[in-house]
């Protein structure tokens, strides 16, 4: 639900861009709560639209309520009882009854718990498709519509809608609980809805940023990794959003004139300093905790880069380390690669090149930049400019191929 | 409570287990049957014959075709199954994963329909 755009219901920007705000900050809270007092998705989901639709009449003209939260929590919980009376259903009287009377946290989850983590683990539930819990959690957890989340994935509205579909689909039919994982399972089970948080950001990446036309992907997964980190006690998701905001903080400094431009080229005066100072902040109390893992890895990685004040200060041999140390808990080729060009500055691009020629990537078009940049350092510029044709076959970003074109000559 | 499926997928043509292994597999699987008997999730299980012990009964349109063989001509093939109650998908793919582990092949977990 948005705010309509013509006529005289037509409402500035700004009023329009502030509701919206709102909404997105409170959809998870006031659907999860929902879903679990009535058991039911889309019965939830039917009674926030509702909710929101008077939102939408009512918050331009009587302005926004001071708990704009609690309104619609109330709200949406009072449309879903509308809807079952008047949709008749055999135990309609139960499940109002349930509504009205039950405010409390179910009795099997022992100490109160966030009915935010009960939405994020099932829309994250390992038996969905990536791309469904990938839908389902920007719409439930995130309060986009789904118009919003198609077109930042560059998709149609209707194939997003019908993964979403297809997630609550599978939710029902197959009986997923709206649980948190026992104990036992919750490391694993979290390594799936962070997963899902850093494809949405890696989504954002290399996007053209757009004012108000596109839903900036990197920012809505910042913001669920920090609701994740206030919710759950885990050095993973610390991790995770360690390594976001210290690649968001270099977001100003990637694009120039329309094309990539590299760590080591980058003007670093243009680095976000307070997303750097909370990025190596949370990898600090990572260390200190010392239960290493993938996402805290790459973020201490990313620490390293974004200490040195000039990419020729970079401590090349502590990334190599912390390479070594990611290779041995998550062993792939990607790694290795990125390894290599670490090595390539401790050992010289021969070393590297015979470590990357090694890997199996060639549908990678990291694979193919990273051995075009050591040819090319080790003078053998035919062989170099090949590499980078066969990178641009790969490349679909029109930075980063103004930047391949460059480098290519 | 939801009745699941669990399929238990062979898939033909790779290279499988010793003859010591599945032994040990039938042992295994045996012990999970007796696990999940006690703990009230069995409805029903069983192996399967073969896929070449198959026949099929094609009568949509009353000509009741007879074919020798499995429906699918596919290297994977049902090789046995069990019928359980859980409580939730959860509880039934962690039965799922004791069992695969046990009788050492992939196991497909599928609802039933809600009556």
């Amino acid at each position: 639900m948005s705010a309509p755009t013509d006529g005289p219901a037509a409402l500035a920007t700004d009023v329009a861009e502030r509701i919206a705000g709102i909404v997105r900050a409170e959809h998870g809270r006031v659907i999860a709560q929902l879903i679990r007092r009535l058991g039911d998705i889309d019965l939830a989901e039917d009674a926030v639209a509702d909710a929101l639709v008077t939102a939408w009449e009512r918050w331009p003209r009587d302005g926004i309520p001071p708990n704009p939260g609690a309104w619609l929590t109330t709200t949406a919980g009072n449309r879903a009882i509308d809807r079952i009376r008047r949709e008749g259903k055999r135990d309609a009287k139960h499940q109002a009854a349930m509504m009205i009377s039950d405010d409390s946290p179910a009795p099997d989850d022992g100490p109160v718990t966030d009915d935010r983590l009960r939405l994020v683990f099932t829309c994250c539930h390992p038996a969905l498709a990536l791309e469904n819990r990938v839908a389902l959690t920007l719409r439930l957890l995130g309060g986009l519509t789904v118009e919003e989340i198609a077109r930042a994935f560059l998709v149609p509205e209707t194939t997003m809608a019908q993964r979403i579909t297809r997630a609550k689909q599978k939710i029902k039919a197959a009986n997923i609980p709206y649980r948190v994982p026992r104990e036992a399972d919750l490391g694993e089970r979290l390594g799936g809805v962070l997963a899902v948080l850093y494809l949405v950001f890696n989504e954002g990446y290399l996007a053209t940023a757009g004012p108000g036309l596109r839903v900036d992907l990197s920012t809505e997964a910042i913001r669920l990794a920090r609701q994740l980190t206030g919710l759950v006690t885990h050095p993973e998701a610390d991790g995770l959003l360690a390594l976001m905001l210290l690649t968001e903080a270099r977001r100003d400094a990637r694009i120039s004139d329309g094309s990539l431009v590299t760590l080591g080229d980058q003007d670093r005066s243009r680095w976000d300093a307070a997303l750097i100072d909370e990025g190596h902040a949370l990898v600090r109390r990572c260390l200190a905790r010392n239960q290493p893992g993938p996402y805290q890895l790459q973020a201490a990685i990313n620490a390293v880069h974004t200490d040195a004040l000039d990419a020729s200060m970079t401590d090349w041999s502590q990334i190599a380390q912390l390479y070594d140390q990611l290779l041995a808990i998550q062993p792939s080729p990607v790694v290795e690669l990125n390894r290599a060009v670490a090595l390539a500055e401790l050992d010289g691009p021969e070393v590297a090149l015979a470590i990357v020629d090694r890997l199996d990537l060639t549908t990678y078009h990291a694979w193919h930049v990273t051995r075009a940049e050591l040819l090319r350092r080790l003078g053998r510029p035919d062989e170099a400019r090949a590499a980078y044709d066969a990178a641009l076959a790969l490349v679909e970003n029109e930075a980063e191929k103004a930047y391949l074109i460059s480098r290519r000559g | 409570m939801t009745q699941y499926l669990l399929s238990v997928i062979h898939e033909g043509g790779l290279p499988h287990l010793t003859e010591a292994e599945i032994q040990q597999s039938f042992i295994d699987t045996g012990a999970f049957n007796d696990e999940i008997q006690a703990s009230g999730h069995w409805v029903f299980a069983g192996g399967l014959e073969a896929p070449e012990t198959a026949t099929v009964v094609d009568n949509v349109r009353g000509q009741n075709l007879i074919t020798d063989g499995p429906y699918v001509e596919a290297k994977e093939q049902l090789g046995g199954f069990w019928i359980i109650e859980a409580t939730d998908l959860d509880e039934a793919l962690a039965i799922a994963a004791r069992g695969s582990l046990a009788c050492k092949n992939p196991v497909e977990v599928r609802p039933f329909q809600g009556e």
